[in-house]
């Protein structure tokens, strides 16, 4: 990998919304599938030679399946309500990441191709012809969305940006253009059950090293169970946080509320993975045969109730999806809902004063706490609207004594993507992943100097691991960022009665 | 008489061509599946609460305000001072008019101007802000044009170009009833009427189908309860045979 020069922005005291630079990031795309990745999903090896038929075929079968399509692709009035809000555009100044005009990529296709005015008056509603030069900005600009739905909360139609994306990606690796990092990973997971390519022997001498350093640390020997039939609880968590830092104090503090609780609780070596990659690619099918690991983990193991670790694409898919892809879960205890964010687990359990917390334990931490997208804008938590704003907050400030939210319009439905979400973490997209995270820096820089944060929570292992990578190139220390379960397990005391 | 029968036939085939088009245009959403659970979230969790959010939308542009004030002042001045107008207007179409329509008649004039301000706002928007002329066709231009027209020669018909509003609203309901009366022959009226029928017979091919769109938006009209509510996707047949396969295949063990 040759390593990419760019300039770093340079965060001002506030966010500042960006001249119109076009192709400023013309140049940025990802690595497309190798063919054996690309076949082994279905999709052609390589371009096919009349991609150009394949597309639109593709494109009118879309517009044919998904009712958003064709709505959103109808409604939008170019009122430029959204141009301000992509974290891409407001980090790089392209016109091509605001929402609208990467809409726009898709519509004037959509209205040459498929609506009377374009048909029979391109030149004046903007239809295009779909040429090689519009495939290619599909390409860059659909793999510059990392579809976290943030213009959808200002779209005075909720049109959302991500079911265009997910549309275009759907239509590029059907005609040989699939994107290297997604795709490889899907078929790592359907191969061997996680992103990671992490075979479950491997996984099971991780667990045993970590139940080793946990009770080396706090002399209690906390349990990682792997493959134990009949336990309440099937945890499935992001493949990350089996080693990844700070991931991996996430999954100690998991195993360490599941022991407090004396809940039996497994990981499964087949289902190994909560992330689903699928959605990233706008694949149904897809994200149908990963999720199914899932489920069909949960009927061997015969577990009661599954849980979520902390992922945020994850948690939408599982929370919005799964009942339609892999339900019904009447198989599941009916007391719980199917599925269960591992939040919903821990908060309950503090309510029910379960746990014994300490929060002096985190004294020397002045937390603040991302949203991640696809959490806050995509999936719930308990039983009321916003309870995925409130639970983790609640948490948070039940096992630590200082924290700080950061500004308003940053946070909750309107927070900012880390930069590297949607299927976009991946080392060819370092300069856009570093730029699209300036919306968010800058707002953690205002509570960094006004109220001396020192560390970020957050629940999805993209956001740790995209924040690991990109805040030291803005200067903020690597350790800042932290899993919610980290703060809860070091607050979590330990003694003989337990 | 050529002039009576050529704008009688356009707003025959305006009104046609924009409640056919528009109908077609809604049906052809309704048959489309609705695959999986998409509301932007935080969502409402009963119907209810989406109807509410819908009247929020329509009513008060919600999300547009959260997203830019200017836009949301400029397009709601225009949106509601439009509807006003065209309440005003139902006095051409109601035999003997209606009280409340009398009523309001009063605000007619400065409706129509605030919707002009409002299409002013909204253009010179368009031109000047560098993102938003970016992503502007000649249609978005040429279609606040087109209002700002309809808009201009309505008020200035009040104003300067007085037409003859008896006979005027003669061939209204004459075209009602299919018996043509005679249409005054006033240039700015002709120009308000020609614009109208454009309006009408761009609808249901422009971005104007935002308006019955937004109602089938699944992100703002979906319920947020697919843990509790199972949302059958409409096009995954296999999908209905997992409920016999999860009630076979479970067999709890340990």
């Amino acid at each position: 990998m040759v390593k990419q020069e760019f300039p770093v922005p340079v965060i001002t005291e506030h966010l500042q919304v960006p001249r119109v630079q076009p192709d400023a990031m013309a140049e940025t795309k990802p690595s497309v599938a190798k063919a054996e990745f690309q076949e082994a999903l279905g999709f052609p090896g390589e371009l096919v030679d009349n991609w150009q038929s394949v597309a639109l075929d593709k494109m009118s079968e879309l517009l044919g399946k998904y009712r958003a399509l064709p709505v959103f692709l109808d409604s939008c009035v170019k009122c430029g309500a959204c141009t301000d809000k992509c974290h891409y555009y407001l980090g790089t100044g392209d016109p091509k990441n605001m929402p609208v005009a990467r809409q726009d990529l898709m519509r004037n296709v959509y209205r040459r191709y498929f609506t009377f005015a374009g048909r029979y008056f391109p030149w004046l509603v903007g239809a295009q012809d779909l040429t090689e030069s519009v495939l290619e900005d599909w390409y860059r600009y659909y793999h510059q969305c990392s579809e976290c739905r943030r213009c959808s909360v200002y779209c005075p139609f909720g049109i959302d940006t991500a079911e265009i994306t997910m549309a275009g990606r759907e239509i590029l690796a059907s005609v040989g253009l699939g994107q290297k990092y997604a795709n490889e990973i899907i078929g790592k997971v359907h191969k061997i059950g996680n992103n990671l390519g992490l075979p479950g022997p491997a996984l099971a001498d991780t667990l045993t090293g970590l139940e080793e350093e946990v009770e080396e640390d706090i002399g209690v020997k906390v349990r990682f169970p792997l493959d134990e039939a009949g336990a309440d609880v099937l945890l499935v968590t992001p493949s990350a946080d089996f080693f990844s830092e700070p991931h991996v104090d996430g999954l100690i503090g998991y195993a360490k509320v599941f022991h407090q609780a004396g809940i039996r609780w497994t990981l499964s070596s087949y289902a190994s993975e909560a992330a689903n990659f699928g959605i990233f690619i706008g694949n149904y099918d897809q994200m149908q045969k990963v999720a199914e690991r899932i489920r069909q983990a949960a009927l061997d193991l015969g577990v009661r109730r599954i849980v979520i670790g902390e992922c945020g694409h994850a948690w939408r898919v599982a929370y919005s999806y799964w009942n339609t892809l892999i339900g019904p879960f009447d198989f599941l205890d009916t007391d719980y809902p199917a599925p269960q964010h591992m939040c919903e687990l821990t908060y309950d359990l503090i309510q029910q004063g379960a746990l014994t917390l300490d929060p002096s334990a985190n004294d020397k931490k002045i937390v603040t706490f991302h949203d991640s997208c696809n959490v806050s804008r995509g999936s719930r938590m308990g039983s009321t609207p916003g309870g995925q704003f409130t639970l983790p907050r609640e948490i948070i400030q039940a096992v630590c004594n200082h924290f700080v939210d950061m500004a308003p319009e940053t946070t909750h439905e309107q927070t900012f993507c880390c930069g590297g979400g949607g299927g976009l973490l991946t080392d060819d997209l370092l300069e856009l992943r570093v730029k699209g995270a300036l919306p968010r820096v800058t707002a953690l820089k205002q509570v960094v100097d006004n109220h001396g944060v020192t560390h970020m929570a957050a629940i999805c292992a993209i956001c740790k691991s995209q924040f690991s990578k990109v805040l030291p190139i803005y200067g903020f220390d690597m350790d800042m960022i932290v899993s919610v379960h980290q703060l809860v397990g070091d607050a979590l005391v330990f003694d003989s009665a337990h | 008489m050529i002039l009576t029968a050529i704008f009688a036939i356009g707003l025959y085939l305006a009104v046609l061509v924009l409640v056919v088009g528009t109908a077609f245009r809604v049906v052809h959403y309704i048959r489309i599946p609705v695959p999986l659970v998409i509301p932007t979230t935080p969502a409402p969790i009963t119907r209810t609460g989406v109807v509410a959010r819908l009247l929020r939308e329509v009513v008060f542009f919600e999300s547009l305000f959260k997203g830019s004030k200017w836009t949301w002042l400029f397009g709601w001045i225009f949106h509601f001072a439009m509807l006003m107008v065209l309440l005003e207007h139902l006095r051409y179409v109601s035999e003997p008019v209606w009280m409340w329509i009398v009523a309001i008649q009063w605000i007619g004039l400065y409706a129509g101007i605030a919707m002009c301000l409002g299409l002013v706002g909204l253009a010179v928007r368009r031109v000047v802000v560098d993102r938003i002329r970016y992503i502007s066709a000649p249609s978005d231009h040429l279609m606040l044009l087109l209002l700002v027209g309809i808009g201009a020669s309505g008020v200035g018909m009040k104003v300067f170009w007085h037409t003859d509003i008896v006979a005027l609203k003669a061939f209204v309901i004459g075209l009602i009833r299919f018996d043509w009366q005679p249409l005054p022959g006033d240039p700015a009226l002709l120009v308000h009427l020609s614009l109208v029928i454009v309006l009408m017979l761009i609808f249901p091919f422009s971005k104007l189908l935002h308006a019955p769109g937004m109602f089938f938006s699944p992100t703002l009209n979906m319920v947020d309860t697919p843990r509790e509510h199972r949302h059958v996707s409409g096009w995954g047949e296999t999908r209905t045979s997992h409920r016999k396969v999860a009630s076979q295949e479970f067999k709890p063990r340990g």
